[in-house]
């Protein structure tokens, strides 16, 4: 900035009208460096100089002229060979032309520079005058904004004030009309009544004047022929005090009792009311009462329930106040007492109504949500999945075993050799299945007849025993009676003919029942001898039968059941029959035998 | 039904006896007396004017004739046809005469209701009552016969007067909260006295018989007030017309409102009955007074009464409930509401139907005793 007011004289005269210019102050170094190039007593700076001399040196002036030349002869300044064109040379005339259309352009460049750099500021500082005008103009836009939204509001709410006080007008002006109506009726009627007495005056003042002038006064007069007795027969009385006190007396009494006949009324009504009421507080005691015993029985119950044992003991309470209350029904205490104790019932149902509303609700709400029911239903659902599992296990082992048996099966053979092993050895089960089933019959068979038999037997042996107690008895009688020598031949006799009776017997049971045992099978024996085993101190069943002849010895048969070889079937069913029926008779426990007897016949 | 024969009468003066056993009628100036099963004519009499108002007497046994031009009254006896009475008031003039209920006394109001006189015709005894009330209702005789409630106006102030009707003994005279009284009605037990005012005040006071207030019931102010009161029979009930086409029922403990019964014009309950007279052909019988015009349709809800609305700038307007009755029981009130050509209606002894009566037709209405349900009838023209 020092140096600036040095080159002021340095510099050229004309430009001196502009340097109060602002833009000096950014261009001062730029001017400093060009005027250091015309100054020579300036204390240039060292690089300027070395600038130059970087472009001009003292070897290259011809090129550096010729280069000037034709930078000139470019910019379009002079186009003046600054340079002798035989020699490269400066000339200093248009050299120092150059240089001073240089200066021109410079200081003319510099000019519009600081014109421009001066338009620049001005413009800036109205944008800026503008901007604030902008933003103070919002600023007053937004708070006008408000003021038209409050006083729209304000119209608003006159608005409405102003309706509600037409509205207001308008009843008013209705109720003024309805007045109005009214005034004009009363006043119409009051017209026509004044009318009307009006009207009665002036007769009245006509009558009277007609009475004035007339002055003939007609008197008022009764004439009858007889008078009357009165209408109950009775005479007139006297017109004295006592009628009137009389008179008062019966209006008195015809008011008594007309109060009287009312109060009964009112009483009796009173009286069943109340009944009502007392019925109605014990009803409702006895709706909330029998809680009691129910809450005593099962604690673990609703939970209401538990809440009402107190309402049972009050209850108690509560009959002797009944009884109280029954003993002065008319008495003030007992009515309060009475409506206080409806009042309390009452109030005790509204909460037992209301609790069990919101039990009500509760459970409805808690069913929705599943909580309540949780439990039962959570056990429920395991109780499910258990037997679910269970189910999907069994399922599981079945087919494991199916599996397991369709390998087993399936195991080391090929299809049909495993199908035909499989065959035999079914096949061989069944027949030895067959074979024993089989057996087992026939043994069932001849275990059935052999008891049969027995039971024959035993009935038999009874029936000998019988003959034998029989014989003994008569032989003992004989001998009794035969105490002879002669006694040995009738004794012999008789015994002959019972024993032959005896025997003679057998042939025809042998014979009936021979064709029944006439086929054994070969098991028979086998079995006898289990027989002889079981029964040891009594003779062998075969024994028995040989000396009975009932079987025939050793015979064999491999077939079983070939019953059809009947001597004489009918015979035989029909001593069958008559065994039977004895049997029957003899041994009910035999019963069983016969039908067992019956199958093969 | 059967017709009689066409009777000449004047002045609808046409009175079956108490006992039911003769009809009287005037001619003019002639009573004629008949039987009532043969109606042949037991006995004819013939009094000096135009006879303008006639009564029996509660015995049945004197027939009284007003001539009020005249201001004569004459009376005739049944049982002695010889038997004369005649009553002048002379130059007073003669306004209303009317039977005591003993049939002993007569009760003569004279013009300008100056004086009530009582004429007996068992003594020579004449009694006067001063300042009787002209109103609609002034003089009422408790249903037994042995009080006699008169209102009375002296010094601008309503008062009653309670007298014992075997003597006229003044029981007792006490003054009314009223404005103008317009007429008092003993309930049928005797005990309370009904009194209400003019229609320009709606007010109505409950005197008991020893002249106590006992309560006074005003549904509203301003407007016109009570046309027409009745009691009920058992003197629980106290039906109110009013001018607003309302009836209100007091009741008797209380003396306060227990209901109010509208007649709207338009009818939308589906509990009420209407009856639509249908003109069908209306037929002259001109020897008949009788309307035979039948059928009657029972309209449904909801039903329009064609009204007729009047006009209400006059006095007195035809509008509101302008006659009660109750039926003997006490179950059914008939009211009349509005300008319809009704004149009467009064109720059979046994409640079960109800005669209207018009100023050319009259209708007999039975009520359907078997059908409780219904809430109201109504029946219109």
């Amino acid at each position: 900035m020092g140096d600036w007011s040095m080159t002021s004289p340095l510099g050229v005269s004309m430009e001196n009208s502009e340097i109060s210019s602002i833009s000096r102050v950014t261009l001062s170094s730029s001017r400093q460096n060009h005027d250091s190039l015309y100054s020579s007593s300036l204390p240039l700076s060292k690089s300027s100089h070395n600038v130059l001399s970087a472009f001009c040196i003292e070897e290259n002036v011809p090129q550096c002229i010729l280069y000037i030349n034709q930078e000139l002869s470019s910019l379009g300044l002079a186009s003046m060979c600054i340079a002798t064109p035989v020699e490269a040379t400066l000339n200093s005339v248009p050299a120092l032309n150059a240089m001073y259309e240089l200066l021109q352009a410079q200081r003319r460049s510099q000019r519009s520079l600081e014109a421009l750099e001066q338009d620049l500021l001005r413009t800036s500082s109205t944008l800026e005058h503008l901007q604030t005008g902008n933003y103070r103009l919002k600023d007053q836009l937004e708070l006008l904004k408000r003021e038209k939204s409050g006083l729209h509001e304000k119209e608003r709410q006159l608005q409405l004030k102003i309706e509600t006080l037409q509205s207001c007008l308008k009843s008013e002006k209705e109720e003024i009309q309805k007045l109005q109506n009214i005034i004009a009726g009363r006043a119409s009627q009051y017209s026509h009544d004044a009318k009307r007495k009006e009207r009665e005056c002036v007769k009245l003042k006509e009558r009277l004047g007609q009475l004035l002038i007339d002055k003939r006064d007609k008197k008022l007069a009764i004439d009858v022929l007889n008078y009357l007795g009165r209408s109950d027969g009775k005479r007139i009385q006297w017109k004295t005090g006592k009628a009137g006190t009389s008179h008062e007396g019966d209006m008195y009494k015809s008011l008594l009792n007309d109060y009287e006949a009312r109060q009964q009324s009112l009483m009796v009504e009173n009286s069943e009311l109340k009944k009502v009421l007392q019925q109605m507080k014990r009803d409702m005691m006895y709706i909330l009462s029998p809680h009691k015993p129910c809450a005593k029985a099962s604690p673990g119950d609703d939970s209401p329930e538990r809440g009402f044992p107190p309402a049972g003991l009050e209850g108690q309470d509560e009959v002797g106040e009944c009884s109280r209350e029954n003993l002065d029904q008319s008495c003030e205490k007992a009515r309060e007492q009475l409506t206080y104790s409806i009042r309390l019932q009452w109030r005790r149902l509204k909460n037992h109504m209301e609790k069990l509303d919101s039990q009500v609700s509760l459970a409805q709400t808690q069913q929705q949500s599943g909580s309540e029911e949780a439990v039962p239903r959570e056990v429920h659902e395991e109780e499910m999945q258990r037997m679910r599992l269970e189910v999907q296990q069994g399922k599981d082992f079945i087919h494991t075993q199916q599996q397991l048996l369709q390998k087993q099966l399936n195991s080391s053979f090929d299809d049909e050799t495993a199908a035909l092993l499989n065959d035999c050895y079914t096949l061989e089960e069944k027949e030895r299945l067959k074979e024993e089933w089989r057996l087992f019959e026939e043994q069932k068979g001849n275990f059935e007849r052999e008891r049969k038999n027995f039971t024959e037997a035993a009935i038999r042996l009874g029936h000998e025993k019988k003959t034998f107690e029989e014989d003994r008895a008569a032989w003992l009688k004989n001998q009794f009676l035969n105490l002879t020598p002669f006694v040995d031949r009738k004794k012999y006799s008789l015994s002959d003919s019972q024993s032959a009776l005896s025997i003679r017997s057998e042939p025809e049971l042998q014979q009936s029942y021979t064709p029944a045992k006439l086929t054994k099978s070969s098991t028979y024996n086998e079995f006898s001898t289990t027989y002889s085993s079981i029964s040891d101190g009594l003779p062998s069943t075969t024994e028995l039968y040989r000396t009975l002849h009932l079987i025939q010895p050793e015979t064999r048969h491999s077939k079983r059941g070939s019953w059809q070889e009947p001597s004489s079937p009918i015979r035989a069913e029909n001593l069958f029959g008559k065994s039977k029926c004895s049997v029957r008779c003899r041994d009910p426990c035999i019963l069983s035998l016969d039908k067992d007897g019956d199958s093969p016949i | 039904m059967n017709f009689s024969e066409i009777f000449k009468q004047s002045n609808q003066l046409c009175r079956i006896s108490p006992d039911g056993r003769y009809l009287a009628t005037c001619v003019q100036y002639r009573l004629v007396v008949r039987d009532v099963n043969s109606l042949q004519i037991l006995h004819l009499y013939t009094c000096l004017d135009q006879i303008v108002h006639m009564e029996w007497s509660s015995d049945s046994l004197f027939i009284l004739c007003a001539m009020y031009k005249r201001g004569l009254v004459q009376v005739w006896s049944l049982e002695q046809p010889d038997w004369h009475c005649k009553i002048d008031e002379g130059s007073i003039g003669l306004v209303s005469s009317r039977w005591s209920p003993d049939g002993r006394h007569i009760l003569n109001t004279t013009e300008f209701h100056l004086r009530v006189t009582v004429w007996s015709l068992c003594t020579k005894a004449v009694s006067y009552i001063k300042y009787p009330k002209a109103c609609q209702k002034g003089i009422d005789f408790s249903r037994d016969g042995s009080y006699m409630a008169l209102a009375e106006r002296r010094d601008c102030k309503d008062y009653v007067s309670v007298f014992v009707c075997e003597d006229w003994h003044l029981l007792r005279h006490f003054e009314t909260e009223t404005q103008d009284l317009a007429g008092l009605e003993w309930s049928p037990n005797g005990c309370v006295l009904a009194v209400w005012d003019s229609c320009l005040e709606y007010k109505v006071l409950l005197y008991s018989l020893d002249g106590r207030l006992l309560s006074s019931f005003s549904a509203y102010e301003w407007s016109l007030g009570i046309k027409s009161l009745a009691w009920s029979p058992s003197s629980q009930f106290l039906a109110i017309g009013s001018f607003d086409e309302k009836v209100r029922i007091l009741n008797h403990i209380t003396w306060k409102k227990i209901t109010e019964f509208e007649h709207p014009a338009t009818i939308c309950s589906p509990k009420t009955v209407v009856y639509k007279e249908v003109e069908k052909r209306p037929v002259r019988l001109h020897i008949i007074t009788r309307n035979v015009c039948p059928t009657d349709e029972i309209s449904q809800p909801p039903f329009q009464i064609p009204v007729v609305k009047p006009d209400l700038d006059r006095a007195n307007p035809k509008v509101g409930v302008s006659s009660l009755a109750f039926s003997a029981d006490g179950r059914y009130l008939a009211t009349k509401n509005g300008g319809f050509q009704v004149h009467a209606l009064s109720w059979h002894s046994n409640g079960d139907s109800l005669v209207l009566i018009g100023k050319e037709h009259l209708c007999l209405c039975y009520m359907d005793t078997e059908d409780k349900s219904t809430d109201s009838n109504i029946w219109t023209k």
